[in-house]
């Protein structure tokens, strides 16, 4: 018998969101104790900022460039490498249960495999002889009760009635909804009536335990447990609005309210991100086209922020509660549990909301936290080296102890500072590719010794002389936009051609895009 | 209004591939759709999804090997026109292109993204028969 795995994601969540991280609204005291008992990486960063291209990377252990899901509608491969089908054949028993999203959600031709084994019923499939993705059950929900997923099925069969009561994601013209709601009028925000017991972060933590509770006591197994929240709409259940009262919070320090101030700020920043606030370019589908961030008031950042913290306490407890059935299983002592996002969200920064081009840490710095089995005896830390989701699919490797994947290009997640620089743990790289009718966006990222400097390849907007430069010390906002600085051209230049020479060759020819997500 | 096109190669003859592509009621034999009936100018197309398509046949031009149509009566599509040409390369090979114009446009990459799936089963078929 060997070590366990729990894997547990959420959906768009902020480093800066649990209280190990320095937050202080949202109680976290079950991820807290995860981290004060494991290892907290300091400095963790998505591959992409966008939901699909950063789960492939994290089932695939491959950047971008190479598994070649570059934006959300470009399906990954049936056959692309799974890090859960190399623990499968090992003896593990898998499974996913909550948001999968390696394959288009809007599906109308029904033509991917996540899709039909919602609409089916059925849990896993054997895909040209291989089980789908590695997982022998896979059980979907995304962020309402429409659209073929499992939550979906099961709350149209048992609580039909509640199936209208989410925010509505899409609108008439399948783009995301701007429809506003809530005390502020805020986009993706509704009082949802539903009860919390037909939520759908409750709902993927029972799901967990049922199928944990499905398995004999000596099984090894790798289980993703993912929430869909907190990624918008924000729309938690009306019962726990009384956790936070968004009229008593503080805006937060990245939302300067002057507006002159933010503007300037926005001004020093590569051309597409005052052409999104002003609502002049819209290049993606990952934020309303139709609202226009320079409209967010303060008003609406608070009561967003507020509804963001219910949904990140209800996810904490949810953990807790799968825990707890773990520890009831003896489980305990051979459990190794780690808690990540896929990527971030502006959540107010720079006057912003939602996510898309913008390689600063409201999108990019991520919460990690890895607690070993304690069995394996591995002393608590932190991390500050800078590490990536694309050193997930390594890691559970390790932790199986079966021989690293041939297909992986980031090494296992150090467990030491000392080990972070044995293991090479030096520069992490994040890539940004929209390509929506003929608007072409295109960013290429590293973070390293305390920079990030980000080159904007040519396309609809840039001509490939723009970028961005930060120094995270002394700018933790990265406000301060140092690119043209010929104080730091030598820097600018360094951090550049490492970048260069450490990024993957691109997959030839590029995957197309099905579908907007 | 978006616009994608799909396209592919077919080591086929033009002629051979246009007889398949240019019969409006065998589309459930290429393209990811369930059914496809055809009364007068007008198709009817079932997707697995469950939701049905009704149709304006605008253009099937033997000569041209032209296929165009519009999706209509529908409550999210405001204005469509798909475009299926065949095009000879020479007397053994053809090219299969697949158009479309579609508001919403996000609705137009779905329909591209099955364009995509169809077009490369075309190939298949046709040069699995070869």
């Amino acid at each position: 018998m060997g070590r366990k795995i729990l894997f547990v994601t959420t959906d768009q969540q902020r480093y800066d969101s649990l209280g190990c991280n320095g937050g202080r609204v949202a109680r976290t005291p079950v991820i807290d104790g995860l981290a004060s008992s494991g290892i907290n990486y300091r400095r963790a960063h998505p591959q992409s900022v966008v939901c699909m291209p950063s789960r492939s990377t994290m089932l695939t252990g491959q950047h971008v460039t190479t598994h070649g899901v570059w934006m959300n509608g470009v399906p990954l491969p049936d056959e692309a490498p799974s890090i859960a089908e190399n623990l499968q054949r090992a003896g593990y028993r898998t499974a996913l249960i909550g948001k999968a999203h390696f394959e288009p959600f809007l599906d109308p031709f029904l033509r991917f495999t996540e899709n039909q084994l919602a609409n089916s019923g059925e849990h896993q499939r054997l895909v040209e002889g291989r089980l789908h993705r590695g997982f022998e059950h896979m059980e979907s929900a995304s962020h309402g009760g429409m659209g073929n997923f499992h939550y979906a099925q099961w709350l149209t069969k048992n609580h039909p009635e509640a199936v209208g009561m989410y925010y509505r994601v899409l609108d008439l013209s399948l783009q995301v909804n701007a429809a506003g709601g809530g005390d502020t009028d805020a986009p993706q925000v509704l009082h949802n009536p539903i009860p919390r017991d037909w939520y759908h972060t409750d709902w993927v933590a029972e799901r967990t335990i049922t199928w944990l509770d499905s398995l004999p006591a000596d099984a090894d197994w790798f289980c993703w447990m993912s929430f869909p929240d907190p990624h918008h709409p924000w729309d938690p259940p009306a019962s726990e609005r009384h956790r936070v009262n968004w009229r008593d919070l503080d805006l937060p320090a990245g939302y300067p309210s002057d507006v002159g101030r933010r503007e300037e700020i926005l001004d020093a920043k590569p051309r597409h991100w005052r052409l999104w606030y002003d609502g002049d370019f819209v290049s993606n589908f990952e934020a309303p086209a139709s609202w226009v961030p320079r409209t967010l008031t303060d008003d609406q950042v608070r009561e967003i922020e507020a509804l963001v913290h219910i949904e990140n306490e209800l996810i904490d407890e949810a953990i807790g509660r799968v825990l707890t059935r773990i520890a009831e299983r003896g489980w305990t002592d051979d459990v190794d549990i780690v808690f990540t996002t896929d990527h971030g969200e502006l959540q107010g920064d720079f006057g912003l909301l939602f996510k898309g081009p913008y390689h600063v840490d409201s999108l990019m710095r991520l919460p990690l936290v890895w607690r070993p089995a304690p069995s394996a005896g591995v002393a608590p830390t932190e991390i500050h080296a800078p590490v990536g989701l694309v050193s997930l699919a390594s890691t559970f490797a390790h932790i199986a102890g079966i021989p690293e994947p041939d297909y992986v290009e980031a090494p296992r997640l150090p467990t030491t500072s000392t080990e972070a620089v044995a293991l090479g743990h030096e520069r992490v790289i994040t890539e940004w590719d929209s390509v929506l009718f003929g608007k072409i966006l295109r960013l290429r990222t590293i973070c390293r010794d305390g920079w990030v400097a980000t080159a904007c390849l040519p396309g609809t907007v840039h001509d490939g002389t723009e970028g961005e430069l930060y120094d995270l010390a002394n700018d933790p906002l990265q406000q301060t936009n140092l690119w043209s600085d010929p104080a730091h051209a030598s820097r600018r230049s360094d951090l550049l051609a490492d970048l260069w020479d450490n990024l993957p060759s691109p997959v030839e020819p590029r995957r197309e895009c099905d579908a907007p997500v | 209004m978006g616009t994608v096109r799909r396209h592919v190669f077919i080591d086929a003859p033009a002629d051979r591939v246009w007889s398949l592509v240019g019969d409006p009621a065998r589309l459930h034999e290429w393209f990811p759709v369930v059914t496809s009936e055809v009364d007068g100018a007008t198709r009817w197309v079932t997707l697995a999804s469950g939701l049905r398509f009704e149709e304006d046949i605008v253009t099937l031009d033997h000569d041209l090997r032209r296929f165009q149509y519009r999706i209509i009566n529908n409550p999210i599509v405001k204005s469509h026109l798909g475009t299926v040409d065949v095009i000879p390369d020479g007397e053994r090979r053809c090219l299969a292109v697949y158009s479309t114009d579609l508001d919403p446009e996000a609705m137009a990459l779905m329909i591209a993204g099955a364009a995509g799936a169809g077009l490369a089963k075309l190939r298949e078929m046709f040069e699995g028969e070869i």
